[in-house]
């Protein structure tokens, strides 16, 4: 974990609403594991003044990048951001994805852009297994290309059915996973709670290893203001744990999800 | 020539003015790979009682304009797990220890210091008499003079380390709990706390914080700690360990002009943690700059 001042070497749109931030972050880039994510002060922010955490797309020795939407104050005060600006950012935190099980058949489930965020871990994978993107419409679903240069097999849902199949992740998802081994599944899920909560209890229904990459508002990123906790199980009951420092990555059986 | 950045709470030297606000510094190791611990004049911790404590439901920030409110609820591991889970770690630096402590009942906090004491580490209390976010303690403690007073004697009587009440901002007087402080026999008192504070959705109708109250903490509260200090320091003879805001080198300067012979970084921690430095370097060159030559110079110095 170290504090940086990144150079903005590239800030474009992506495709559609997505954009993507590259930066020479040579401190933090070659940290980077995947899973991690980064705190970036968001420059000409104005009067709100914490830091906002980004998943990591790419990373590498000259530094990182991230692909995000515009979803609020943070993110909307991101579009002035120029090429050779100066971001500061704090990373690579979290714990990342654990080391793929060689034995098990690797399963990327993501949705939206949360498929940045597996970019890393797919990458750095040496066996390739099946990619199930779900979003809105075509343009939601990103990166199938790169994915499948790595060697993915990339299933996309959509809900409007413009690309792959019609409805959510799960759509695609559940009967692909009837006709496999189960248990010598290992899925890594990125993307909104509800879906990262739906193959949760696919995986505990039918005895697999989903590891799911949480999301909750954060405020300081390393494990000192308690912002950002979520429940997970212990022998007798629950314990509060820090979405930054102790995950973002759990495994769905260490969760107690929230009626 | 050189600066004397020392400066003395009770008994407990600090190499310099600048501690951490309690709360927004964790224990001390999850900020110890971006800045020096030793670096700081005291590690203050977050609030510990005798027991585990779970703390609220979330959410528990809301980010304000300028600023932030939080309802954490100081969950914290309890004195034996802070003892087994942390001191080791806070050994290792040479900076001292000052362990905020809070009870659920006033004899929490009798309970909790003789569960501590026997920890070399830790250097001196600073004993929460305002958190506005736990209905049992806190501020219960912290708006009436009596039981504010019948604390500090309380602790007093355990230990023999500095001890330090931390005054909550919405009291009508604030002269009087800095002077029933001293007279309970407080080395030192901390001001402010956060505070108390709402915020609300407009589109469900519901308020932003799980507790639905919080504190407001950052820059929009300094001007308000500022007054505090200066009231205080008029109306009591032992230090001041201001905070409230503080961002930059010449937040905690003004502090100190009004009165604060301590200042605490806080929120700043979350946006740059690399404030409490800037701050300490930022308060020597003031001091080289103005031609004094130690830190305690500076304190109470308003030309008011």
């Amino acid at each position: 974990m170290k504090q940086e001042k990144a150079t903005v070497l590239e800030h474009d749109n992506f495709q559609g609403e997505y954009r993507i931030l590259r930066l020479a972050a040579p401190v933090v880039g070659p940290m980077v594991q995947p899973g991690q994510f980064l705190e970036l002060q968001v420059p000409r922010l104005g009067e709100r003044i914490l830091r906002r955490p980004f998943s990591i797309y790419q990373a590498g020795p000259e530094g990182a990048a991230v692909l995000y939407k515009p979803v609020g104050r943070g993110t909307d005060a991101m579009a002035a951001i120029q090429v050779g600006d100066e971001v500061n950012i704090i990373g690579s935190l979290g714990n990342g994805y654990p080391e793929p099980d060689p034995n098990k058949l690797p399963v990327l489930v993501a949705g939206g852009y949360g498929n940045a965020a597996l970019y890393i871990l797919a990458e750095r994978m040496e066996k390739k297994g099946i990619a199930f993107f779900g979003g809105r419409s075509a343009i939601d679903i990103l990166l199938v290309k790169e994915f499948e240069a790595l060697g993915w097999d990339v299933r996309p849902t959509t809900d409007d059915g413009s690309l792959g199949t019609q409805g959510l992740v799960t759509a695609a998802f559940d009967p692909w996973m009837k006709e496999q081994d189960i248990q010598s599944l290992e899925v890594f899920v990125c993307g909104p709670n509800p879906m990262l909560k739906a193959i949760g209890d696919r995986a505990i229904e039918h005895n697999f290893t989903a590891w799911l990459s949480l999301d909750k508002n954060m405020a300081c990123g390393v494990g000192a203001c308690l912002t950002c906790v979520i429940k997970r199980k212990t022998e007798d009951g629950w314990e509060w744990a820090r979405c930054c420092k102790d995950g973002p990555i759990f495994e769905s059986r260490e969760i107690l999800w929230d009626e | 020539m050189s600066i004397d950045l020392s400066i003395k709470i009770g008994s407990m030297t600090m190499k310099n003015p600048v501690t951490v606000a309690s709360g927004t510094f964790g224990y001390g190791p999850e900020y110890a790979e971006l800045i020096d611990l030793n670096r700081l004049g005291a590690i203050t911790v977050k609030g510990i009682c005798p027991e585990e404590h779970v703390g609220n439901q979330t959410p528990r920030t809301f980010e304000t304009r300028g600023g932030m409110l939080n309802a954490i609820g100081l969950p914290g591991p309890g004195a034996q797990g802070f003892i087994d889970k942390y001191v080791p770690f806070l050994k290792q630096y040479n900076t001292p220890v000052i362990v905020n402590i809070w009870g659920k009942g006033m004899d929490d906090y009798g309970t909790v210091v003789d569960m501590l004491d026997g920890a070399d580490t830790v250097s001196a209390y600073e004993i929460n008499l305002s958190c506005p976010n736990v209905k049992e303690g806190g501020s219960a403690f912290g708006t009436d003079t009596d039981s504010f007073s019948r604390v500090i004697e309380l602790v007093r009587a355990k230990t023999q380390k500095p001890i330090i009440p931390k005054l909550a901002p919405n009291v009508p007087n604030i002269g009087k709990f800095a002077k029933a402080a001293e007279n309970a026999g407080a080395d030192a008192i901390s001001i402010m706390n956060t505070m108390p504070a709402m915020a609300i959705n407009i589109e469900t109708l519901e308020p932003e914080l799980a507790n639905k109250f919080g504190g407001l903490s950052g820059p929009p509260i300094k001007p308000i700690a500022i007054k505090l200090v200066f009231d205080a320091f008029k109306a009591c003879s032992i230090p001041i360990i201001g905070m409230g805001g503080i961002f930059e080198p010449e937040d905690a300067i003004e502090f100190m002009i009004a009165g604060a012979t301590s200042v605490a970084v806080g929120t700043a921690n979350f946006v740059d943690p690399t404030t409490i430095d800037r701050v300490i370097d930022g308060i020597e060159a003031y001091l080289a700059r103005k031609g004094l030559s130690a830190a305690s110079e500076l304190v109470g110095t308003v030309k008011a």
